[in-house]
């Protein structure tokens, strides 16, 4: 038994799919997202697993993946203080009272 | 069953494990702790894999940097916020069949390609750290100072979002 890339991908596979769910099915917008993060980390296994068991294992799969973590840091910076702005306005986190924009 | 298999088989369950108690929870604190589990593993794996530097900016920005900033969206919003999930049935269920049909069409592309034997192990001379800061001074100059101003931008943003509006001095 030895771990190879189809297992890391599978694990990978499992979390977005579960981070998926959660985005589409949630109310609370902080729960909503945690599960986007939820679907960015696997991304991030898959990029690291094919930096090592890909055809050309090279580190850029590495260096894509600190990419991707800073880029995931500044959306959750974002998301919260936009989240903090709505919640000062309106009292609720709730995703599916946000239709301001559609009435 | 190599060590290497046991470490895997515990990380993956832990990181799984985590996900799937994040959606069943109701309380938002409990789930944000349960997330930090998988944030955790995924490092272990990370590590396990042969990539310590991402490992270790996985607990440092993950498990560290944003389950706080989440716990602090939690406490300065509802601090004692539960989530029932949306109540419509037919809504939920139509979500769930859709995953399962990605999930699906996912694994069996996944089993079906003819994925590379994987290699040996290339025993690089230089550690990890050094070979990721060699590349990235040399081949990714440019989206490295990008991604310093996005973070810039980012900051700059939040804190523009989060005042309070009227006080324009």
């Amino acid at each position: 038994m030895t771990v190879s890339i189809t297992s890391y991908l599978l694990v990978a596979l499992i979390l977005f799919c579960v981070g998926l769910y959660g985005a589409l099915t949630k109310r609370n917008a902080v729960v909503v997202l945690l599960s986007i993060e939820l679907m960015l980390n696997a991304v991030n296994i898959n990029l690291v697993a094919f930096s090592k068991y890909g055809l050309y294992p090279s580190v850029s799969g590495q260096i894509f993946t600190l990419f991707s973590m800073t880029v995931a840091a500044a959306e959750v910076a974002l998301g919260l203080a936009i989240l903090i702005a709505f919640y000062r306005n309106k009292a609720t986190v709730n995703v599916d009272e946000m239709d301001e924009m559609k009435r | 069953m190599t060590g290497e298999f046991v470490a895997f088989f515990i990380l993956s369950l832990l990181t799984i494990g985590g996900a799937v108690f994040m959606i069943s929870f109701t309380r938002v604190v409990h789930m944000v702790i349960s997330l930090g589990i998988t944030f955790i593993s995924i490092a272990g794996l990370f590590v396990l894999v042969g990539a310590e530097f991402v490992g270790v900016a996985q607990v440092l920005v993950y498990s560290g940097a944003i389950s706080i900033l989440m716990l602090f969206g939690i406490m300065l919003t509802k601090h004692d916020a539960y989530d029932e999930g949306t109540g419509r049935k037919w809504k939920n269920r139509f979500i769930l069949l859709f995953v399962a049909l990605v999930f699906a069409l996912l694994f069996w592309g996944i089993q079906n390609t003819a994925w590379p034997a994987s290699p040996p192990p290339a025993a690089s001379g230089v550690s990890n750290a050094k070979e990721i800061g060699l590349v990235v001074f040399t081949e990714y100059v440019i989206p490295f100072e990008l991604v310093s101003v996005l973070l810039l931008v980012a900051l700059i943003g939040a804190i523009i979002m989060a005042k309070k509006e009227g006080d324009n001095e």
